[in-house]
């Protein structure tokens, strides 16, 4: 993470160049994730991230490295754009003991101590009480951390989102939840799911600040995040960022989409974050056409060495099946 | 004469049973997290929108305490819902709907109100979904009178078990193993309703009685065939109704064989197979020549590697040497 302090992001080389690899990092990781779930490498539920990642990275730009994540299982771009090694990562998602969580969770259980980065959770909306108590931790600890939570919209139908909504803000806690609204839950339409579409509006009921922005613009989103994360840490309490955004692939690996058109998703490939932010940062000089080839290479062979980590890596012995279901006890 | 058999599938007997119903009663609709337009995450209602419309085949936002909450207010109110839950761990989100309202509703009004609400869910590991989408809890809902619970194991079960289901006047819940709805077979063509009360013997044998249900099923029966090669004839029950359990039909058998193994996929401590295990000492103990086996998940929540999610599930050697234990060979 580059080191950028305060509510606006500055918009030098250095950092378009940063949020631009970062969102790239994200795109190809994923693309070779679904490729090797097509070998089965990866098994499971595989749950991709295209088109969302102007979020998980902007929004991380606004975190410090003590600050905590709670995230949910379309995680891997916030993993990475934590700054989670790409290797241990995608060694996770072979099910390896290198990976992030010794290969016990896989693409959906994604954890870092290192860099408080606390799940992967696979029960929709099952992440933000966890987010509102680390952040009650952090206020009876007298620590000024932040915990940012991310979550779909479809997550803002259960009432988990309610109760962590009301108590974040009753107690004035520093949470910041991320709507990461992409229009669909699974096949659910945001109308078919929600009396009230907008989903911001939704924090006034709890007297919270919320903003609402262009998930598809990392500049957009870093921006807003940095305001949120700036109010936060002044003591207002938590608060809501909206992202409106889109995932241009299926759900999983085991979905045929019925619920929405080609069109649909067509048009909104048209506004993709990386393309986007590309095509600007070239028009106004901020980026050269070598500084895109050098990043892609680069991140090339980041994914070429996280596979290679990954396929070096070691299935953990059978006889350890039981292991880590409690604290291990000092022998007495 | 009984009807020629069609080739079908779990998750096809599944649909054609859900469909069937609502054909023949108005009251039935289909309630859950996109059991519409997206097909049913499981594809078993894949079809049924276009034919049955939105009303009734009725797409929820992520609300599992409010729609299984509603659908059982909708069952008192005279309906006859189907709620589908995507996966067990996820009922753990409406357990409090179901626990405290659908079981103690009749007993606390002193009678007065039925609710006969069916909640169907898919239950079960085995497809490396790892620790908040694979495990086996079936017999947490169990535990709770008030509640018939049913886990269908064959294609004929699968078809015949929910009109009985809603038949009855008190809530049921139909637990549906995720690795049983690609399983196909021959079934017959008139295929329709059948008992919810009795066990089934699903291979007859007189040396030990091996006693499971639902995804374990042919596990067992893929068990008892390989100690048939052996010598060993093992009669291998399927409780198909978890809750009340039919004392009556496992006791005879194992009366019978003198032996009991119980393959549960739970967790081994507190598990369906505990209870089982103890009313067979209470009831047979001095038929029995033989400690009660189990074959249980191990203590664990259910990883994500193959090779670890197997060692953690009953498997076909682990009910093999538990059965040759019981029979001390
Ligand atoms: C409590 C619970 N119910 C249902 C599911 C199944 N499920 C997994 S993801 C998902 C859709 C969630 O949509 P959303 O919150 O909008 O996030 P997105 O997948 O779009 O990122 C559903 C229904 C689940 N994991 N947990």
């Amino acid at each position: 993470m580059t080191a950028q302090q305060g509510a606006k992001p500055r918009l030098d080389r250095a950092h378009v160049r940063h949020l631009l690899a970062q969102m790239v990092r994200i795109r190809r990781f994923e693309e070779k994730c679904a490729e090797l779930y097509t070998q089965e490498k990866i098994r499971g539920f595989l749950h991709l991230y295209v088109g969302e990642e102007a979020n998980a990275v902007g929004v991380m730009q606004a975190l410090q490295p003590d600050d905590a994540i709670v995230a949910t299982y379309r995680e891997h771009g916030h993993a990475l754009a934590r700054g989670i090694g790409m290797g241990p990562v995608m060694a996770e998602m072979y099910g390896k003991q290198e990976g992030c969580s010794r290969g016990r969770g896989g693409s959906m259980h994604i954890f870092d101590a290192a860099t408080r980065f606390y799940g992967g959770n696979a029960i929709v909306g099952g992440g933000l009480p966890l987010a509102v108590g680390l952040a009650l931790a952090d206020r009876m600890r007298g620590l000024p951390r932040v915990s940012a939570c991310f979550f779909g919209e479809g997550a803002v139908a259960e009432g988990e989102f309610h109760e962590s909504m009301n108590l974040a803000a009753l107690w004035r806690l520093p949470v910041l939840f991320v709507c990461e609204n992409n229009l669909y839950a699974m096949g659910t339409a945001l109308e078919l799911s929600e009396s009230e579409t907008d989903i911001h509006l939704k924090a006034q009921a709890y007297r919270m600040a919320s903003e609402v922005v262009d998930g598809m613009d990392v500049v957009a989103v870093e921006a807003a995040a940095r305001r949120a994360v700036a109010a936060i840490r002044a003591g207002n309490g938590p608060f809501f960022l909206e992202c409106r955004t889109y995932r241009f692939r299926a759900h999983s690996m085991f979905d045929a989409q019925l619920y929405r058109s080609k069109d649909e998703i067509e048009a909104w490939k048209h506004r993709c974050p990386i393309e986007r932010f590309t095509n600007w940062a070239l028009g106004a000089n901020e980026l050269h056409p070598q500084d895109v080839a050098t990043i892609e290479s680069d991140v090339a062979a980041e994914v070429a060495a996280a596979v290679d980590f990954a396929e070096a890596g070691t299935w953990e012995p059978v006889e350890d099946l039981c292991r880590d279901v409690y604290t291990p006890r000092a022998a007495s | 004469m009984s009807s020629p058999a069609v080739t079908t599938t779990y998750r096809e007997a599944v649909r054609a049973a859900i469909r069937e119903a609502m054909q023949r009663d108005e009251r039935v609709f289909l309630m859950g997290e996109d059991v519409g337009r997206y097909g049913g995450c499981y594809a078993v209602s894949k079809g049924l929108l276009d034919e049955f419309g939105p009303e009734r085949i009725r797409d929820t936002p992520l609300s599992e305490a409010g729609f299984v909450g509603a659908g059982i207010g909708a069952a008192m109110g005279g309906m006859r819902p189907i709620v589908e839950v995507m996966t067990v761990n996820f009922s753990m989100l409406c357990l409090d709907q179901i626990l405290n309202s659908a079981a103690t509703i009749r007993h606390m009004s002193g009678g007065q109100f039925s609710i006969p609400v069916v909640i169907r869910m898919a239950t079960g590991a085995g497809r490396q979904l790892a620790a908040q989408h694979s495990h086996s809890l079936e017999n947490i809902y169990a535990h709770i009178p008030g509640i018939r619970v049913v886990a269908p194991a064959t294609l004929a079960d699968a078809r015949g078990m929910l009109w009985t289901a809603l038949e009855d006047p008190d809530p049921v819940m139909i637990f549906e193993n995720v690795m049983l709805y690609n399983m196909s077979g021959e079934l017959a063509a008139d295929a329709g309703a059948v008992d919810i009360d009795r066990a089934a013997i699903r291979r007859p044998g007189r040396d030990v009685s091996l006693i499971t249900y639902g995804g374990s099923l042919a596990k067992t029966l893929a068990a008892a065939e390989q100690l048939a090669g052996d010598g060993i004839e093992a009669e291998v029950i399927d409780l198909r109704t978890l809750r009340p359990l039919d004392d009556a039909t496992i006791m005879e058998s194992v009366g019978r064989t003198r032996r009991a193994v119980i393959v549960d996929e739970g967790w081994r401590t507190g598990s369906l197979a505990a209870e089982i295990g103890s009313r067979i000492v209470e009831q047979c103990f001095w038929s029995l020549d033989a400690p009660v086996g189990r074959v249980c998940s191990a203590e664990v929540p259910i990883p994500y590697p193959k090779h670890l999610e197997d060692a953690a599930l009953p498997q076909v050697p682990s009910i093999v040497a538990a059965a040759r234990a019981a029979l001390g060979r």
